[in-house]
């Protein structure tokens, strides 16, 4: 135990609290300004109260989108992410789980080779090879389509080394007791495998799905319909240079309600890993 | 049930052999087991039996079929594991089940089998348990089960024991013991535990850097080691050993530390003059009485008592060689004392000075 010292406690809690201000308050002024109208927003006569109108701003926001420049309603746009997102959270895990499984447990020809190469690819992340990716994805005819949004970024290093790394450390013996009752590596996969990995899968979604829910720059290079947006592009749109033309009860309602399907992903995921990780053991 | 035949078994990892040729035939419903130092091959030697390693060479037959090629599932053996090696996420019954279920067995036998073995080995109550749930003494009965529902030909053990604590090893010990008696299964145990090996072992097989030493019943084994090594590895505390040379008439043993030890009557005659090694187990020097001429006089530099015997540790003469005797717990003897020792021909052994091998007798 460290020393229990009152100035050191008091100072400790003053960081943290001042820590939490800083995360929560603009959070916290986002919500309030969702809920006043438009003119007072804009005359800045909000003060730190919620407003009146909460109903009408959050259902101009799902159903209508903004006025003043035309957007697309916040439920297409949720929809539009939860899409992507799912799709790369899915995405990732199956594709990175059976690509460990491989290395790991097989040894086929060019498998350090195999291995390297997932590696290397986590020096290449969207952004950096975003004009030949863009150039693939349009070939194929995924401009605007949930495809081109979720496949080129599923492809995940990161993963998959997770994965490998797990995989290490269950024993070579259930690998051996799994043989010996005569599960071949499809079953050893499936009963084995994927079972004890399921912590680890609940965390990878966590991640994943927010980052595929907080992609900004991929899906507003391949998306030039508006009715393909996704909520993060969309918030953007919303915001216009002039202040004026800006419907900012419009942007502050959208804004939270973007922020909802992640909290309530960590919030379900949480309680699965978190029984998870207490739980297993190999 | 069935006989395993080992054939001049080799192995190599890469250019490394750490197998050098082991022929065995374990009989129908023998226990044997390959007891041993760390790294001498114990489980790599089961490994292969159990298909989980490539034999290098040689060959290696269950119930008169060769199974070098055969696909573990197929050997029809059953493992237990030194770390049990259960399914973590499997109930006890699923873990028992599973290969049963993969062979494709109706459910109504399953169920049979599962719950014979759980009844024989007491865990009724406990079927539903996830591993974790489990005692150590559980994990592993759970593990035994789980080969038992098999009803394999042969059950293969590595080391099964050696994660339990001493009194839990004890008594399941002797549960193996009366499993395998009660089942008939020929069975083969790894352990580096000579008195688990003296315990169970209906014969067994000492090794030593990929070599079989000797094969035999534990009583032939204490009784005529069959070299150094075997000595020196099978008994507790270990047998006690004497460079020596055979006197030129060939009924003693002259001692580098000048003593003479007699042997029985013309044994070693046609090795007179002969560099050896005199063995002489701890529990079988006697303290000299009045009579007989004392071989040693100990300097006794350490007691160790251990309640039914002690232990003394000392020097032949206050500088010469160490030896270990074994006396009764009753016998008051303490430190810097000297006692006076016999070594009864009957129970000396003699090894090749060079080879270590046994001089026959
Ligand atoms: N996969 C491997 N690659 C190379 N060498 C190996 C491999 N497995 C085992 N060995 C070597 O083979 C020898 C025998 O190993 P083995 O595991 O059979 O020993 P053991 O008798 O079971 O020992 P212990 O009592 O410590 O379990 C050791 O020298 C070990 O270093
Ligand atoms: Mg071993």
């Amino acid at each position: 135990m460290v020393e229990r010292r009152p100035f050191s406690n008091l100072l400790a809690h003053l960081i943290l609290w001042a820590g939490i201000i800083v995360v929560v308050f603009p959070v916290y002024y986002t919500l309030i300004a969702s809920t006043h109208n438009p003119r007072d927003i804009f005359n800045g006569e909000i003060g730190f109260l919620p407003g009146g109108v909460p109903t009408e701003n959050y259902k101009a926001a799902l159903f209508a989108g903004a006025k003043q420049v035309k957007t697309t309603p916040a439920t297409v746009m949720m929809l539009n992410s939860l899409a992507m997102a799912l799709m790369i959270a899915v995405g990732k895990i199956a594709i990175s789980i059976i690509s460990a499984y491989a290395v790991v447990y097989f040894n086929f020809f060019g498998r350090m080779f195999a291995f390297w190469t997932i590696f290397v690819t986590l020096m290449l992340p969207v952004e950096v090879r975003i004009y030949p990716t863009y150039k693939v994805v349009a070939d194929l005819g995924l401009l605007n389509s949930y495809w081109g949004l979720s496949v080129p970024l599923i492809a995940s290093a990161t993963a998959t080394l997770l994965f490998r790394q797990f995989f290490m450390t269950i024993p070579d013996e259930l690998v051996e007791a799994s043989k010996i009752d005569g599960a071949g590596p499809m079953r050893f996969f499936w009963d084995t495998v994927v079972p004890l990995s399921r912590t680890n899968m609940a965390a990878l979604f966590v991640i994943l799905f927010i980052y595929g829910w907080n992609q900004y720059l991929w899906p507003l290079l391949i998306t030039t319909d508006a009715t393909m947006d996704t909520i993060i592009v969309g918030i953007r749109r919303q915001i216009v240079t002039s202040d004026a033309n800006t419907d900012w009860h419009i942007v502050m309602a959208t804004a939270v309600l973007a922020m909802l399907p992640p909290v309530a992903v960590v919030v379900f995921m949480q309680r699965l890993f978190v029984k998870g990780l207490v739980e297993t053991e190999k | 049930m069935a006989e395993v035949g080992l054939k001049n078994v080799k192995k190599s990892y890469g250019g490394m052999q750490v197998i050098h040729g082991i022929d065995c035939a374990i009989k129908d419903g023998e226990f044997m087991v390959l007891v041993g130092p760390s790294g001498c091959g114990k489980s790599t030697l089961l490994r292969m039996i159990a298909g989980l390693e490539e034999i290098s060479a040689g060959e290696i037959s269950i119930d008169g079929r060769v199974v070098n090629d055969v696909e573990p599932k197929d050997r029809d053996i059953a493992m237990v594991f030194q770390n049990y090696a259960l399914y973590p996420h499997m109930s006890v019954y699923d873990n028992m089940a599973y290969g049963l279920r993969i062979r494709g067995l109706s459910k109504a036998e399953i169920d049979e089998r599962v719950n014979k073995a759980a009844g024989i080995l007491q865990l009724q109550e406990l079927l539903q348990r996830k591993p974790r749930q489990l005692s150590g003494g559980q994990r592993q009965r759970v593990a035994m089960g789980r080969a038992i529902v098999r009803d394999p030909k042969v059950f293969l053990f590595d080391e099964p024991l050696s994660n339990l604590d001493a009194k839990l090893r004890v008594q399941m010990r002797v549960e193996i013991k009366q499993l395998q008696n009660r089942l008939g299964t020929t069975a083969v145990y790894v352990t580096h535990d000579q008195v688990e090996a003296m315990t169970l072992a209906d014969r067994l097989v000492v090794m030593n850097a990929g070599v079989a030493e000797q094969i035999g019943a534990p009583l032939e084994v204490y009784a005529k080691p069959a070299s150094l090594f075997v000595a020196g590895f099978i008994g507790s505390p270990a047998m006690n050993f004497l460079a020596g040379k055979i006197s030129g008439d060939g009924r003693a043993v002259e001692l580098a530390g000048g003593a003479r030890v007699a042997l029985a009557d013309g044994r070693f005659a046609s090795s007179a003059g002969r560099k050896v090694t005199l063995g002489v187990r701890p529990e079988h020097l006697v303290q000299d009485g009045a009579g007989t001429a004392a071989h040693f006089q100990l300097a006794i530099e350490l007691v160790e008592t251990l309640g039914a015997d002690t232990l003394l540790h000392g020097r032949i003469d206050g500088k010469g060689d160490g030896l270990i005797v074994r006396v009764d717990g009753a016998t008051m003897v303490k430190s810097g004392q000297t006692l006076a020792l016999h070594a009864p021909p009957g129970a000396l052994h003699l090894f090749d000075g060079e080879t270590g091998k046994r001089l026959s007798d």
